[in-house]
């Protein structure tokens, strides 16, 4: 155990700044002198007190170490289990009568961006409450360590390997710039500045500042929070809806190209990127052809307003977001499910939604082409290539391993949910809005349900399934080795 | 600052490492991304694949805002049209190569802001031989550096105890050698298997037999300083080299007339290329330098130094190792690994030669600010020895116009030596200097225009002491 203080150090570190974000709720709670004030201070000194204690208390007992490469697994699955604990505090404290699995499953779904939910009456809550949701959310996108790399230097060298483990997608030895921090920093200020952007979006569309600053942090986060239990119904309004659709297809995007087109001031990069090209072509004819099909199908009563529903609803599914502006469950249920699909690669890599991201499904599709070519020319030389680059087998190999553990973790999830009781259309649609990190699935969890009618079990399932989805599975699975632990 | 080095060859991964810890963006080119992913993996840095040649490379690699450009790649023809590629199109204000061939030195017309705009040339076989030329003239010393144009050197040497001021303590040092100006800037000594360095040097502290001494003299008395820690050696006659690369044959070359000299090659062509190049007084052996017998036969026993200088740490460590069981005086290794460095010096081992270390002073030069002349890394890069040059006046700097002891110096550093008279009243470069070396006591007077040479023990403190040097114009103190 000695030999992990230093990660417990980091662990503390990062607890301390994850107080500091519940200031945010505090101050609407303050300014608004709503129900709620009373559960923050609380829950800041708890976390406040538990990451100083750890941070001090590991730090000068344990012997001094630069954070190793392996230790990084273990920081970011330990930081992501263990903040949904703390940022359940002031659900709890407020709510009375909710149980610590349904706030460490708000709480988790907040962090990893997924966005379901176990609360109704949300309009009821203490705004502050909300806020707290949403922010979460804000937070989680990005990645909450790689907000502390940006911030704490003791990370050093380690720091790439945290930075690492937590952002998704199957390449990341491209460096942005020299040193990781940087890196960080420069992610964190246009994750920013496109959320600024985007509140003042909302609130220009006709929200109310509390509103738009809620809804701001769910949509770039792509989470799925709302305010309202009806979501984006609440309002019906074509111009907030536009709002959303452009920010949550901004932020499906990779930061990292908004990164590079700042710096070098041109559009160019991102424009030319396969991924994009590919993440854009695939939302305009999955919103463009299930438009057409709830025309078809006669859903609504003019292409217009088919193609108004679809646009929001898919892309706030397929960019794994999860708010919802009717009921599209109701729609003929081949839509649904296509929906559903898209959720599961459409987001680009580096970007803050989940899924296998486009990257990786694009790679997959180029192998398997490979491969039908190679049936037909033996001798053929044929390298996958992205963006003009060769891929590295190693890349593909792990895409393809990535690929049977999303699998497995899929069969698994939604067999201990049958198991426990749930039919399968709700246990099968709740794994992959799960792991997928989207919110909502249909059936029991469908987009005018929620996970509330779950069993304590099978919120567990959920929650860990969130927690898989959003830390891409490996950084995970490989602290269940015993080689991750043997000195 | 941000740094562009091209190639991660040895010499630009030590580079990178030396400087990464130092608070710089450092970007790497090279072509190898599996040498690439596992230095970005290990260093803080940023890899960029790529033929550096290419402006787009560099461009990729951020090349519009560096500051500084080490370029080098394997090829010197690489290293040359990349220094002028970055001045030319991307107007980096210092460039750096490293070039092999012996023809292109500091200062040519073709290595001009005109010509190719290599503002450094730096050659890690240059350096290891310059080093080496030292320890062959002064054997009983660690390391000798030179400051100031040679006018003072820095000599580290451990304290053996027959030597006529071993335990004695620093303040005895004038009666028992009256006369001799010199300065003891650091004593390292062994604490639990650990090299540490004594922070509080006065008057009292003793000098231990074992102790890694540093001090800086005027040239002219090295040999008496080195006399006065150790018995003096018989001055070295026969050398025995083991590989006959690079550094070998350069090596060769510089030494051949002053002293007898063998060397063992294990390539028969090179063997050939190497008479070939070399005066018949130097006797060339075909052989392997890990044979026992080609070395007894070969009187290893009689050699008051051997060198091994292959490209290979292992062989050139069990070469030495084997030559000082057979009954060499002295055995110096060319070690490229730190880890094996610090592994084997001070051993059976005398001497670890690091090449891309020897390089690295040269380079720090550029790194530190204000106005430095020159820098050499000591210790493996731990501690540092400084030369700068006192610009402004008692207003803008920290140090002009001062006594030593007023001089606010961090934890450990020391002000070894003053060079007077180098430079005229307005701060040029004065054409037939008289210069004069003056040792640093506390009630020195430092003045406008002297070079002041500094030993830091930590790296941590470099920063204090660059700030001491630079000038600025809010400063009123």
């Amino acid at each position: 155990m000695r030999h992990y203080l230093p990660v417990f150090a980091v662990l503390g570190g990062v607890l301390m700044i994850f107080s500091l974000a519940m200031l945010v709720p505090l101050a609407f709670a303050y300014f608004g002198r709503d129900a709620a004030l009373a559960a923050y201070d609380g829950a800041i000194l708890i976390t406040f007190g538990s990451g100083a204690l750890l941070f001090f208390g590991c730090r000068r007992r344990g012997t001094r170490r630069e954070l190793q490469p392996r230790d990084g697994f273990l920081l970011v699955t330990l930081v992501w289990s263990v903040l949904p604990v703390f940022g359940a505090l002031p659900l709890m404290f407020h709510l009375e009568g909710l149980s610590f699995t349904d706030a460490y499953f708000e709480a988790m779904s907040g962090l990893t961006t997924t966005g379901a939910t176990v609360l109704t009456g949300l309009e009821k809550l203490p705004l502050s409450i909300n806020v707290w949701r949403c922010f979460m959310v804000l937070i989680g996108g990005m990645g909450i360590l790689v907000l502390a790399v940006a911030i704490l230097p003791l990370l050093g060298v380690g720091g790439s390997q945290i930075f690492k483990a937590e952002t998704p997608g199957p390449m990341k030895d491209e460096k942005l710039t020299p040193r990781i921090a940087e890196t960080a920093r420069g992610l964190w200020t246009v994750y920013f500045a496109i959320a600024t952007a985007c509140f003042l979006a909302y609130a220009a569309a006709g929200m109310g500042w509390a509103d738009a600053f809620m809804h701001m942090c769910s949509t770039m986060g792509l989470g799925g929070f709302a305010a309202y239990d009806a979501s984006y119904g609440h309002w019906n309004s074509p111009a907030i809806e536009g709002v959303a659709i452009i920010f949550m297809l901004l932020a499906g995007v990779n930061f990292a190209l908004y990164f590079v087109a700042w710096k070098r001031g041109s559009l160019r990069g991102l424009l030319r990127d396969a991924e994009v090209r590919m993440y854009a072509l695939t939302m305009l004819l999955a919103v463009f052809g299930i438009a057409a099909f709830l025309a078809l199908h006669g859903v609504y009563p003019t292409f217009t307003e088919s193609l108004r529903h679809a646009a929001f609803n898919v892309v706030s599914i397929a960019t794994t977001t999860g708010f919802a502006s009717v009921d599209y469950a109701q729609w003929p249920i081949f839509a649904p499910v296509l929906m559903l699909f898209l959720c599961g690669f459409a987001t680009c890599a580096g970007s803050t939604g989940g899924g296998i991201k486009m990257a990786r499904a694009l790679l997959l599709l180029k192998q398997a082409r490979r491969e039908l070519t190679r049936i037909v020319h033996p001798r053929a030389v044929a390298p996958v290539t992205l963006g003009g680059g060769v891929v590295d087998p190693k890349v593909l190999q792990s895409v393809l391993a990535f690929m049977l553990f999303y699998g497995g973790v899929m069969v698994v999830a939604t067999l201990l949910l049958l198991v426990s009781g749930l039919d399968v259309i709700s246990a099968f649609t709740a794994v992959v809005a799960c792991i997928n990190n989207t919110g909502p699935g249909l059936g029991e969890v469908g987009p005018a349900n929620n996970f509330q009618g779950l069993t304590d079990f099978q919120t567990w399932v959920c929650s860990v399934t969130m927690l898989l989805g959003r830390l891409e599975l490996f950084t995970v699975l490989v602290l269940l080795t015993p080689q991750f632990w043997r000195k | 600052m941000k740094i562009l080095i091209l190639g991660a060859g040895r010499v630009g991964e030590s580079v990178a490492e030396s400087l990464v810890s130092e608070q710089n963006d450092i970007t790497v080119i090279d072509t190898s991304p599996a040498k690439l992913r596992a230095l970005q993996d290990r260093l803080d840095l940023r890899g960029v694949v790529g033929n550096g040649i290419q402006p787009s490379v560099l461009q990729e690699a951020g090349i519009e805002d560096t500051d500084l450009l080490i370029a080098c790649a394997p090829l010197d023809e690489t290293n040359l049209v990349v220094c002028k590629t970055a001045h030319d199109l991307f107007n980096v204000p210092t460039t750096i190569a490293r070039i092999r061939s012996a023809e292109f030195e500091d200062g040519a017309p073709l290595l001009g802001k005109t010509g190719f705009a290599v503002d450094k040339v730096i050659c890690p076989e240059a350096s290891v031989t310059a080093y080496v030329r030292k320890l062959i003239e002064f054997p009983t010393a660690l390391q000798v550096l030179e400051f100031a144009n040679g006018l003072v050197s820095l000599i580290a040497v451990r304290a053996v105890a027959d030597g006529p001021l071993v335990r004695h303590s620093l303040a005895e040092i004038p009666h028992l050698l009256p006369g001799l100006e010199m300065r003891i800037v650091a004593i390292y000594r062994q604490q639990n298997g650990q090299d540490r360095a004594i922070t509080q040097l006065d008057g009292h502290t003793r000098i231990e037999p074992g102790d890694e001494v540093f001090v800086l003299a005027a040239t002219e008395h090295i040999r008496t300083v080195l006399g006065a820690l150790r018995k003096m050696d018989r001055p070295v006659k026969r050398v025995m080299l083991a590989g006959g690369g690079k550094v070998g044959l350069r090596l060769a070359r510089e030494i051949h007339d002053r002293y007898q000299l063998k060397i063992i090659e294990t390539n028969r062509e090179r063997c050939e290329y190497l008479v070939s190049q070399l005066p018949s007084s130097v006797l060339v052996l075909e052989g392997d330098s890990t044979d026992e017998e080609l070395m007894a036969d070969e009187n290893v026993a009689d050699m008051d130094l051997f060198l091994a200088l292959t490209s290979d740490d292992e062989d050139n460590i069990m070469a030495c190792l084997l030559a000082k069981r057979l009954g060499a005086k002295r055995v110096f290794a060319l070690i490229n690994r730190k880890a094996y460095a610090d592994l084997v010096q001070g051993t059976q081992i005398d001497i670890a030669i690091s090449p891309a270390h020897a390089v690295l002073g040269e380079l720090l030069a550029f790194v530190r600010r204000g106005d430095v002349e020159a820098v050499h890394s000591l210790r493996r890069g731990a501690a540092e020895a400084l030369e700068g040059i006192v610009r402004g006046d008692m207003k803008t700097c920290r140090m002009a116009g001062r006594r030593v002891d007023q001089i606010e110096l961090p934890d450990g550093a020391q002000i070894g030596a003053i060079v007077r008279g180098l430079h005229l009243a307005d701060g040029s470069e004065a054409e037939n200097a008289k210069p004069r070396v003056i040792i640093a006591h506390h009630d020195t007077e430092i003045l406008q225009n002297d070079h002041v040479i500094v030993f830091i023990p930590r790296k941590r403190s470099i920063r204090a002491v660059e700030k001491l040097f630079q000038v600025s114009a809010t400063f009123f103190g």
